[in-house]
């Protein structure tokens, strides 16, 4: 289906003369890893479908930091920043939407004092603006009538305070969504973030995404809704350790949607 | 008439009030030993902060066992210190229970909710006491609390015991003598006195001058020991009961997700990203008196004033380390501890400069590595769970940050993982070895 897909670039827009509507924020997860490359598509395809005037940086984004400076390393995190704000005011950026929380938060809230301010919203946000707006139809289509359940990404939720618009679109797609006995403010963490995507944990008894894992597998979900690529690799590797890859999945939102139309 | 009684009341005053004014001084001196940080902007949301939060009580009941049982425990110290007033014009007057006489029944409203007050904080200081002691919930057995810790929430438990017990023996055996028939000396009726009525047969066969002696006695016991512990405070985790309202007005307003931009190293960003500045220009000459400035905290000197007194205020009561994911699954990190030992070098740090008659003398210790290790830090996952679930807006996480700034900036001390990470983002944009030429070749992949 990759053929169907149309990405345009911001360099290609502005040779056009173009302004797309919004920015798609692609992310580091988004570009390279595999299972995340998966969530990107499926987000473009919506975007697609909708008709929505986007475009990516495509090979001038770079890093927003968040690692860096979640690790402690504030120059490097400043030096991305500014880079990136660089590229950003030189499109004219004014809204930019991304499927990373990670990203949406380090552009959302870090930014504007380093001189990037643009309006930024995480994919579930603009996904249901899009539904509001009629722009978007969501059917359950094959998922109808199963049970999911959502993780909420620390820096979607308690980062910035976005619980509902996750949940909204899930429902829309004729499920029964179960709740963790912690979810929402009190939701537990992936075990990703703050840089331990990419270290080793430090001794324990446990890893957190298998605690985590148990939260969701509590609830006998068909599905694990995410709506982070880390939260994601974080949660497919904890049921892979349970051995339920059979039973229960893990998908991003926006994959949710794109195959409930069969996009 | 003599005035000893008096003179000794008004002395006892003195005595209290002045250690605790010169501990208020410390805390006060110490806090300063923090960076500056603007936490005035914005007071009308600040001040809704303090009033939910902390007046409010909004964040405790999320906990509603706790939250329920803490609020009487509460409205019971504020309420009941209402009579504080009366007891101390009393005592440096020579009255006795003077609003009684203009007050009228309003009197008896207000001791009988007194009192109903002071049963209930009975109850909920025994339930306190079996959830800590005998059911032993996990964030009160926790090894942060070894040692003072943990004997300082029982001794207060045991303060409010006492200090209870004592307003209702002193009211039963003052209503005691005001049944006396015909009267007694100066006991005149005061009231109903819903619970020490109850109390009030323990003195029946007892002679009228005893139970007036009893009666001083309590009396005397119960103002002394709310001076006491209005100054056990200080070497308390108990300082929250003033300290919340201060520390949920100066708390962070903006989205927990978004952490501060460091100035220091913004301004040395944009020179270094400014193509017209003069490679080869030689460095401005060094302004002798200004201190180098350090990047992160390895010491409470060069944590912000709010962290510090997010330290003072923090009651132990570790709603932060039981929803924290690296200590639900056996990390070291606690950020309870956090603050403790964040406090204990704050105390150790201002004890120093005391001693030292005002001028803080290097002692080779610090916060990080004495007090708090780099295991700890690396643990977190900055998850906010702990910021979220503070009952009076403490950030852990912002401690946490800013010692892993100065372990990176300062000591290139990341573990081995995260500096291959770093090197990635520097050399090709993303934290994998993934060429920035390579990123949109999602596009055409299958």
């Amino acid at each position: 289906m990759s053929e169907s897909l149309v990405v345009p670039t911001m360099a290609e827009m502005l040779a056009q003369g173009k302004q797309p509507e919004v920015l798609f924020w692609v992310g580091c997860a988004g570009s390279f890893d595999d299972r995340a490359k998966k969530i990107t598509k499926a987000f473009v395809r919506i975007l697609n479908r909708a008709n929505v005037p986007f475009a990516v940086l495509g090979t001038e984004e770079s890093c927003t930091g968040d690692p860096a400076k979640r690790a402690g390393n504030e120059f490097l995190f400043q030096m991305q920043a500014m880079m990136n704000i660089e590229v950003l005011n030189a499109y004219e950026a004014k809204k930019i939407v991304t499927a990373c929380p990670h990203c949406f938060n380090t552009l959302k809230n870090e930014y504007p004092e380093l001189g990037g301010k643009y309006e930024v919203v995480h994919h579930t946000e603009f996904l249901k603006s899009l539904l509001d707006d009629g722009r978007l139809t969501i059917e359950g289509g094959q998922f109808k009538g199963k049970r999911i359940t959502f993780h909420d990404p620390c820096y979607l939720g308690r980062a910035n305070k976005i619980y509902e618009a996750p949940r909204e679109l899930i429902e829309k797609l004729d499920i029964e969504l179960v709740e963790m006995k912690r979810s929402k403010a009190n939701g537990l963490c992936c075990g990703a973030g703050g840089a331990q995507m990419f270290k080793d944990a430090e001794p324990g008894n446990k890893e957190v995404n298998i605690e985590r894992t148990e939260d969701a597998l509590e609830t006998k979900p068909d599905i694990i809704a995410a709506a982070c690529p880390f939260c994601n690799t974080m949660l497919t590797d904890g049921i892979k350790n349970k051995e339920k890859e059979t039973e229960t999945k893990v998908m991003d939102i926006a994959e949710l949607i794109a195959n409930a139309q069969d996009l | 008439m003599s005035y000893l009684d008096n003179i000794l009341f008004a002395i006892l005053l003195i005595i209290g009030f002045g250690f605790f004014a010169s501990s208020v001084k410390k805390i006060i001196r110490n806090i300063n030993l923090g960076a500056d940080v603007n936490r005035k902007d914005n007071p009308k949301a600040r001040w809704k902060n303090m009033a939910m939060i902390a007046l409010g009580q909004s964040k405790m009941v999320k906990r509603p066992v706790a939250g329920v049982l803490h609020i009487i425990i509460y409205v019971g110290f504020i309420i009941i210190n209402i009579e504080l007033l009366e007891i101390i014009i009393d005592g440096l007057f020579g009255t006795h229970r003077v609003f009684a006489p203009y007050l009228g029944p309003v009197y008896d409203v207000l001791i009988g909710s007194f009192e109903i007050l002071a049963l209930l904080v009975l109850v909920a200081v025994s339930v306190f006491w079996i959830r800590r002691n005998i059911v032993r919930l996990k964030r009160f057995i926790n090894p942060d609390l070894n040692g003072f810790p943990k004997s300082d929430a029982n001794y207060i438990l045991y303060f409010e015991v006492v200090l209870m017990t004592l307003f209702l023996l002193m009211n039963a055996s003052d209503l005691h003598l005001q049944n006396v028939p015909g009267g007694f000396s100066h006991f005149h009726k005061a009231g109903s006195f819903p619970v020490s009525q109850f109390i009030a047969p323990i003195f029946n066969g007892l002679s009228n001058e005893l139970v007036m002696l009893l009666s001083e006695i309590f009396w005397w016991l119960h103002i002394t020991g709310i001076l006491i512990f209005m100054n056990y405070l200080y070497f308390s985790k108990h300082l929250h009961i003033l300290l919340a309202f201060p520390n949920t007005y100066f708390a962070n307003l903006n989205p927990e997700g978004q952490f501060d931009n460091l100035e220091s190293v913004t301004k040395e960003v944009k020179l270094m990203m400014d193509p017209n500045a003069d490679p080869f220009a030689t460095a401005p000459p060094a302004d002798e008196n200004a201190a180098h400035v350090k990047f992160g905290a390895s010491d409470v000197q060069d944590l912000n004033w709010v962290q510090l007194l997010n330290a003072y205020t923090c009651t132990e009561c570790g709603r932060c380390t039981s929803s924290c994911p690296a200590n639900q699954t056996g990390k070291k990190l606690s950020p309870r501890k956090i603050m403790m030992d964040t406090r204990d070098r704050l105390e150790e740090v201002g004890k120093n400069i005391d001693t030292n008659k005002g001028v803080f003398i290097p002692d080779n210790k610090s916060l990080l590595n004495d007090y708090i290790t780099p295991e700890e830090l690396w643990a977190c996952t900055s998850c906010n769970a702990c910021v979220e679930e503070c009952p009076v807006n403490i950030s852990p996480l912002s401690i946490i940050m800013d010692m892993r700034r100065y372990l990176v900036m300062e000591q290139s001390a990341a573990p081995m993982p995260l500096n291959a990470m770093m090197t990635n983002i520097e050399n090709n944009g993303a934290p994998w070895q993934y060429s920035q030429q390579d990123r949109l070749n999602w596009k055409n992949e299958n």
